[in-house]
């Protein structure tokens, strides 16, 4: 018999976890005492969102569920922005919290709080664990359910007695499920329907979603639509399964997209949606769409097709089968004028103004991508940052992290503290802005503990910059509320503070010289490049 | 437009405000929601029945799908289900009035199941439609309090939810 703290830690061992992401208090202590005996590597974070976050680009470029821990209360409702994050992004988070002794849960005492019931809307299971010798079956359910299907945050509750009860420790082999059996095979019959339709369609288009990247098949679909000589369109989500500059990719669609992505979007007469959910945020009007267009939808979850957008044919599935099976039936059609009049908008060269002493992030971004080597890591957060990123970026076939679907501000650097960890050798680059980054800047104290050479762009144009605009051109330039440059503080000096190399730049001269130097750096590294107030998102 | 939709789920505590969460955050709108367990004691089963057009409906049974806890979905058809409800039912019935209620509830399939000095109390269990007429012919008495079930129902014949 064993304490089922050490069950917990015996658990995440078989699970094959390294590391985890996490802050402690008192209701989670005993399992903290036992993980000290354990070679997983635990990550303490500065708030418990971040733990949330951490693990969530950890996840993300390691492909299996990661783990973060937080204690009862308001640990675990710090969780919940993580959570629901990853929920929205479908990412495969296993949440850990302590909670108060079993026999005190609904008594209202110190750092008591429902966190399943709190979190159920945005989890995609949760256990508050009331008979310790479930905890091994709960544990093997819990990283199932986060990393098969849908990926998305499991969480497991629990209580402090729990934790110190002696139990047999017997991790299953397998999961029984009776309620929970995703489909992943594509039905033949619908396969050969695609086939069918897009031998019909003079202008099909692929529009990629973070199901591709999610079920590891952004090979599959480059093949596929370079076999078919489709044009892709990517969502946020989807940003980095295609190389930019590769001849079929026509950039992201949607409100905040690039022009050729969303004519093509619109001229086109078969719409492919693979591994994307059709969120307002990518298709405006999906019902307007679907009335001139030919749908088919690839999803693993079987919801999301017909929630958003009509569909004429539908595959459940996990697109990397779905896919091979499109690959082998597919036949190779010629779609040169299709592709070449979607190139054309895609080759123009956009007219860019620089404004004295300040950077324009979009030339920023090409600048600082074509520096970069090809499987970086790029992290982005949430405002203009992350809009200037994902379409003036270089894409070279390494990966592109954001927080798509929540929107969710402190997002970028607490993900590129996961990321370095799952990937140490690769390049991660984070780019904030000024609001985003004092949410999270806390989290250059992990940085530092952590020695990890996290390269942070900090696009400071002391505004709430997304929100200025939207006030600017939908509020009557009624500017409230997003004025910050008087609470700034040195933002070179606070990271040198912490001892991170930081400098900050104004022209871009300087700013060709700040990333050579931010590339070759062997260490954590801030660059703050100031932009003009008023520099415009698109 | 109505619809009857049974789900089977994990007896587990909690899966009812899964269920109940999932309605009001995807905002749809139930009239009714009847559980109970099965014969399976590791099973619920829970009727619902929900307003709205197809598109919602289809998006209902593929939400409650998703739900881990859920093991089935059945989208009824008014056509092939038996459904009932029952209902508990005091009225003023002073002592000349009973005979009249009495001969009504013989007529509706209702049973007295309580009574005192002014009022009675009606069991009834029959479709929602019954109940509303059944509901109708004792206003007159005054009603006191009535207490409802949730519409529960099966399919007709040998199918069963299972299959």
């Amino acid at each position: 018999m064993i304490k089922a703290a050490e069950a917990m830690v015996k658990c995440l061992e078989k699970e094959g976890i390294k590391v985890v992401f996490g802050y402690p208090g008192a209701a989670i202590c005993p399992f903290y005492d036992e993980l000290a005996h354990s070679d997983i590597h635990h990550v303490l974070v500065r708030h418990e969102a971040n733990a949330g976050h951490a693990a969530s680009g950890y996840a993300r470029i390691s492909g299996k569920p990661a783990v973060c821990i937080a204690t009862s209360g308001p640990g675990a409702t710090n969780l919940l922005t993580a959570i629901a994050t990853a929920y929205a992004d479908s990412i495969p988070i296993v949440c850990i919290t302590g909670q108060v002794s079993t026999d005190q849960i609904g008594c209202d005492v110190f750092q008591e709080v429902d966190i399943t019931g709190a979190a159920e809307p945005f989890v995609k299971y949760s256990y508050l664990i009331k008979d310790a010798a479930e905890l091994p079956r709960i544990f093997k359910e819990a990283f199932y359910l986060a990393g098969t299907g849908r990926k998305g945050p499991v969480l497991i509750d629990v209580p402090v007695d729990i934790q110190q009860t002696m139990i047999d420790f017997n991790y299953p082999e397998a999961v029984e499920l009776r309620s929970y059996k995703p489909t992943v095979k594509g039905n033949a019959l619908q396969i050969k329907r695609v086939c069918e339709a897009l031998k019909n369609a003079e202008r099909p288009l692929i529009c990629a979603g973070g199901g591709v990247i999610n079920s590891d098949a952004c090979s599959e679909l480059r093949e596929f639509a370079e076999k078919a000589n489709i044009p892709v369109v990517s969502t946020m989500m989807g940003l980095g399964i295609f190389p930019t500059k590769h001849p079929l990719n026509m950039g992201m669609l949607g409100m905040h997209g690039v022009k050729t992505a969303n004519e093509a979007v619109s001229k086109c007469d078969t719409m492919l949606l693979i591994g994307a959910r059709v969120g307002d945020r990518a298709v405006r009007s999906p019902k307007f769409l679907a009335e001139t267009t030919k749908i088919i939808h690839i999803d693993i979850d079987p919801a999301e097709i017909g929630k958003n957008i009509p569909v004429d044919i539908p595959i459940v599935g996990d697109c990397k089968n779905i896919l091979g099976q499109l690959i082998a039936g597919v036949e190779s059609a010629d779609r040169s004028a299709w592709i070449s009049e979607l190139s054309e908008i895609k080759n123009a060269v956009p007219v860019e103004n620089e404004t004295e002493g300040y950077i324009n992030p979009k030339m920023f971004m090409r600048k600082l991508s074509a520096k970069l080597p090809e499987n970086t890591i790029c992290v982005a957060d949430v405002g203009q940052n992350q809009i200037w990123t994902c379409n003036n970026f270089e894409f070279k076939g390494g990966r592109f992290l954001t927080s798509g679907g929540m929107g969710t501000m402190g997002y970028s650097v607490p993900a590129a503290v996961g990321a370095k960890m799952a990937s140490p050798d690769s390049q991660v680059v984070t780019v904030c802005g000024d609001g985003s980054f004092q949410m999270e800047m806390m989290e250059l104290a992990t940085i530092v503990q952590e020695k990890l050479a996290v390269k942070i762009i900090l696009m400071r144009n002391n505004r709430l910059g997304m929100v200025r605009e939207l006030q600017t051109n939908n509020y009557g330039d009624n500017q409230i509320a997003v004025h910050i440059a008087d609470g700034n503080p040195d933002f070179v000096a606070l990271a040198q503070s912490y001892g991170i190399r930081a400098e900050r730049v104004c022209t871009m001269d300087e700013a060709e010289a700040a990333i050579e130097r931010l590339c070759a750096a062997d260490e954590p590294y801030l660059l703050e490049c100031n932009v003009w107030r008023n520099e415009t998102t698109l | 437009m109505k619809h009857t939709i049974s789900i089977l789920v994990e007896n587990h505590a909690g899966v009812l405000s899964r269920i109940s969460g999932l309605f009001s955050r995807r905002g749809f709108n139930i009239d009714s929601l009847a559980v109970g367990e099965t014969d399976d004691p590791a099973m619920s089963r829970i009727t619902i029945v929900a307003d709205g057009d197809e598109h919602t409906v289809e998006q209902l049974e593929k939400q409650l799908n998703k739900l881990i806890d859920t093991i089935k979905v059945k989208a009824l058809a008014p056509e092939e289900l038996l459904s009932r409800e029952l209902q508990l039912i005091k009225i003023n019935a002073a002592a000349p009035q009973r005979s009249e209620i009495l001969t009504i509830c013989e007529i509706m399939g209702a049973k007295i199941v309580d009574i005192s000095a002014s009022t009675m109390t009606i069991e009834i269990s029959d479709t929602t439609a019954h109940l509303a007429r059944f509901e109708e012919l004792i206003k007159p008495y005054g009603i006191k309090e009535i207490v409802r079930t949730g519409v529960i129902a099966i399919q007709k014949g040998a199918d069963t939810i299972k299959k």
